[in-house]
């Protein structure tokens, strides 16, 4: 059975509060003691163009989005007519009443091949041309409409509090639906207030919290007992945090010593690099610490000042998406030549090209395996949410340092801008290993070489201004000196200096850092996967096996080195293999085939930017099992 | 290269302690040849590295050398943008007019109409003017030198790493191999002999010619700049060597950082500790878990 769960989504165009009324909506329910998955979609624009936000709620933790929409609260008419449809029978809709005699087709900010889609749409179910023949239709499928006079009830507040000018009035939409909203779940609006609060600068909070508090009176009185879903609080000790992953590598990267980060600004990194920017003074029990965040003129400047960074000894990062790395590329080269310890914190979006600079996708992962002329080591680390962001962004700068090479953590923009509620964060158990770094002491009255053959290919490491460790690096192939060489003898120890390195990570890292495994472990298919898609397929195989149908799912967290012969085992007694991926070809299923030689016998697969949800997921794999689907799947929900 | 290290020398800085960062072109290997850190780095990125180093630890002295083309052509969105920033370091552009590690290409330095000997054609780019655009990009320190002069090149070098802020040497120097305009006699003056046969040197010093780099205050910035930009103009029959600008007041990139983060500069990011004995992370992260709390 599905987790049972309430499902809210704000719309409105860019710029009109919708990640703040989601935020809002978020502490709420978990001052109430709920959890809140909630998934942010917005155009790569300014102002104007429509966004939204999909929050599902439940008193267990979500792991993904469903379909479902149980309430829809609507900034706009846009909202209205791309979401109604997802609306579920009982579902109900808060509408602006002014704004129901719009005309859908002149709703300027709809684009045109949607418009196309609508009008088809709007033809076949005998539709005329208003707002309100949309809902009206709704109504037949039991939705409820709840309509509201946004602007006559603003200006009531306005003209309690002294407000006329309208454009600040107008800025409260968000805060009246939220009010509205919990009004209709009946959630305890002390909550709510609470919320608000917490949400603005002092300032502005009274304001706020009278318009909620107006909305959610009007609501009770006009629209009492007319909607059947609750949400009920419960009560519980435990801490916890509603978190994004942006926030979550950020923080992980400050426990992992993270002392210096690089960047440019690009979607959907850049988050990341403010919020640490915005706490960059570190509380320690002794004397604080800082991390200096340097953001530079592109993305080809930030790769190499954060290898200076590394080889001047700071733990150093930099963070981008596909065309910053694509700049990176270069310089991430030096740095496997050099054996430099640099992360590098990639957020997947769509591709190629510019793409979908808002959306999400998984289509880099072949290019951040290759990424860079010659052949070189590099450690990939995949996280599928957003608390696995966190510990891989602080265990990144170990292995990067352990093992003197470039990692690439990997994410992507559904789990960067996705928000969930979670325990606080654990970290107790974190250790900082920072791998052979001689000091001047070590060094004292010996000849030092930086890349000196060792057994396992790690060269004790000197950090640059380290006394008697005077050293050398160079892009081009060097001797042990890090002087340039182009003997062949030289070359061929160099290059099994560096890559044999990778031996070490294989026999070192523990298997269940590589590999997660989910499910029925007899059963005779499985789902390979990597990244966001985790958690709709969490839910999925949990949902099937109640249904008798034995399915489970191993989640690959390490690409680099690919723990094959893991992964060979447990394939190879497997009747279907099912890769699920946001990208067209199904990279990791064709890398899996390359480095164990078993391919996967089903793709499911999404490229329209949008994650993938635990209603789709769950109906492609049933199908699978029940040997009712094709070979190749490819899902497409959501606007 | 002699001046490097006679400047380092003389300055008494310990190799331990200066960091040389060279980019790829003939220049580039120089690094391998100074005892000190040495960081030969990609073609035209010797300034993001540079900028990484000392950001990381101040403590350092950082010597940035790269080519013309490496700074010029590949590197100059980063030779404009380290200017905002006016790091502290010292950034040396040996500038010979020609690609010599390709077999001769024109440079962004090279004047147009110039055919250099491996040239097909004359060149049809105007040439960037180092001094001219390190000053408008904001660099505190813009001089230029001679390769064959070395004591000058020295001397030039020690004022440069001396000055507090992004310095910039433009460094003249012939490249024997494909540059067969802009040679060393050319720059001493051999086709310009005087009534005595003694060859008129193309080149004079600034400090000789009665100029006065120095901005003292904001208000005279503006007129320093275009006095320096005026002086830049001149090539061909006078070329001024020595310092073209220089103030001392701009604080620098890491004195930018310290006015938000006040132990910067005593702690700076590569020397924290950033675990304790027992190798845990010393940071509390309560203060980031406080903001995010939901109950």
């Amino acid at each position: 059975m599905i987790l049972e769960s309430i499902n809210w989504m704000a719309g409105g165009p860019q710029g009109s509060g919708v990640d703040t009324a989601a935020n809002i909506f978020g502490k709420a329910c978990g001052y109430g003691g709920l959890f809140v998955f909630g998934r942010r979609e917005y155009h790569s624009n300014i102002k104007g163009l429509h966004s939204y936000f999909h929050l599902r709620v439940a008193k267990q933790e979500v792991l993904a989005n469903i379909n479902d929409v149980n309430l829809l609260a609507a900034f706009d008419a846009e909202t209205v007519v791309r979401h109604l449809n997802e609306v579920v029978p009982e579902g109900g809709v808060i509408v602006d009443s002014q704004q129901l005699n719009i005309k859908v087709m002149d709703i300027p900010t709809i684009p045109p091949e949607f418009k196309d889609e609508l009008r088809k749409l709007m033809k076949e179910r005998n539709l005329t041309e208003t707002l309100n023949d949309l809902l009206e239709e709704a109504k037949t499928r039991n939705v409820h409409v709840f309509p509201v006079p946004y602007i006559d009830l603003l200006n009531q507040i306005g003209q309690k509090l002294g407000i006329d000018k309208i454009s600040k009035i107008t800025r409260m939409i968000n805060v009246l639906t939220i009010g509205i909203s919990f009004a209709l779940f009946k959630y305890e609006k002390k909550f709510v207030e609470r919320a608000v609060r917490a949400t603005f600068p002092q300032k502005i909070a009274d304001m706020n919290v009278m318009a909620m508090n107006t909305a959610y009176d009007y609501a009770i009185e006009k629209f009492q007992n007319n909607f059947k879903h609750n949400l009920e609080t419960i009560d519980v000790s435990e801490q916890r945090i509603f978190v994004t992953g942006n926030q979550a590598v950020a923080m992980g990267k400050v426990l992992g010593g993270c002392r210096v980060q690089t960047y440019y600004p690009i979607t959907p990194a850049a988050d990341e690099s403010e919020y640490l920017e915005a706490h960059e003074i570190l509380k320690t029990d002794a004397e604080d610490q800082a991390i200096i965040v340097i953001q530079t003129e592109d993305e080809i400047a930030a790769v190499n000042s954060a290898s200076g960074a590394a080889l001047a000894g700071a733990r150093a990062a930099t963070s981008t998406s596909g065309p910053g790395f694509s700049l990176m590329v270069e310089g991430l080269g030096w740095a496997g030549n050099n054996e430099v310890p640099l992360v590098i914190t990639y957020y997947q979006r769509g591709a190629p090209a510019t793409g979908l600079p808002t959306r999400s996708g998984q289509a880099d992962l072949r290019f951040a395996l290759h990424a860079a002329h010659g052949e070189f080591p590099r450690i990939i680390l995949a996280s599928g949410d957003i608390r696995e962001c966190f510990y891989d962004a602080a265990k990144a700068f170990n292995f990067a340092e352990r093992y003197q090479m470039p990692v690439i953590h990997l994410i992507d923009k559904a789990m960067a801008n996705c928000s969930q509620t979670y325990p606080v964060f654990d970290y107790s158990g974190f250790k900082i290993e920072r791998g052979q770094i001689l000091t001047e002491k070590d060094l004292e009255g010996k000849e030092y070489r930086r890349f000196r053959i060792t057994e396992t290919g790690i060269s004790p490491r000197v950090v640059l201004g380290t006394k008697n460790g005077v050293l050398w690096y160079t892009g081009d192939e060097h001797n042990e000196f890090g002087h340039i060489s182009e003997e062949p003898p030289n070359r061929r120890l160099m290059m099994e200096k560096r890559m044999k390195k990778l031996d070490l990570v294989e026999k070192e890292i523990p298997i269940a850092e590589k590999l997660s495994f989910f499910g029925d472990q007899d059963a005779e298919a499985t789902v390979i996967s990597w990244g966001s898609p985790k958690g709709a397929i969490i839910e999925s195989v949990n949902m099937l096996e109640e249904e008798g149908l034995k399915l489970n799912f191993i989640q690959v967290r390490m690409i680099s080195p690919l723990p094959s012969t893991e992964l060979k085992k447990a394939l190879s007694k497997m009747k279907k293999i099912i890769t699920v991926e946001d990208n067209y070809t199904g990279q990791l299923g064709g890398l899996v085939k390359e480095k164990t030689g078993i391919a996967p016998t089903h793709y499911v697969l999404k490229y329209t930017g949008r994650p993938v949800t635990t209603t789709e997921v769950y109906h492609a794999l049933k199908d699978i099992l029940m040997d009712k689907a094709p070979p190749r799947q490819v899902l497409t929900y959501g606007s | 290269m002699n001046g490097l290290q006679m400047a380092f020398a003389e300055l008494g800085l310990e190799p331990h302690k200066v960091v040389m960062v060279s980019g790829i072109g003939c220049s580039g290997k120089e690094a391998h040849n100074v005892k000190c850190f040495g960081v030969h780095t990609l073609h035209g990125r010797t300034l993001p590295f540079a900028t990484g180093i000392k950001s990381a630890n101040p403590d350092l002295e950082v010597v940035a050398i790269g080519g013309d083309g490496d700074g010029l052509g590949i590197g100059a969105g980063h030779f404009v943008n380290a200017g905002r920033r006016n790091i502290d370091i010292t950034y040396i552009i040996h500038n010979n007019g020609v690609y010599g590690l390709t077999k001769g290409q024109a440079s962004p330095t090279l004047r147009r109409n110039l055919k250099t000997k491996s040239l097909p054609n004359p060149n049809i780019n105007e040439p960037v003017n180092p001094i001219g655009l390190a000053i408008i990009s904001g660099y505190t320190f813009v001089a230029r030198s001679y390769a064959y002069d070395i004591k000058h090149l020295k001397d030039t070098i020690k004022a440069a790493i001396q000055h507090k802020g992004l310095a910039l040497i433009d460094c003249l120097q012939p490249c024997p191999t494909y540059n067969d305009i802009n040679t060393k006699e050319w720059y001493a003056g051999e086709d310009r002999k005087d009534a005595t046969g003694k060859p008129q040197s193309r080149l004079y010093k600034l400090e000789e010619a009665d100029y006065d780099p120095l901005v003292r205050d904001w208000k005279e910035d503006f007129s320093k700049k275009v006095q320096a930009l005026e002086k830049a103009q001149e090539w061909e029959d006078r070329i001024p060597i020595g310092i073209f600008y220089k103030k001392e007041y701009e604080p620098t990139f890491q004195e930018r950082f310290e006015t938000r983060i006040p132990f910067y500069l005593e702690n700076p990011p590569a020397k924290q500790r950033i675990a304790t004995a027992k190798g845990s992370s010393p940071i509390n992260l309560k203060e980031f878990m406080e903001e995010l709390k939901t109950n």
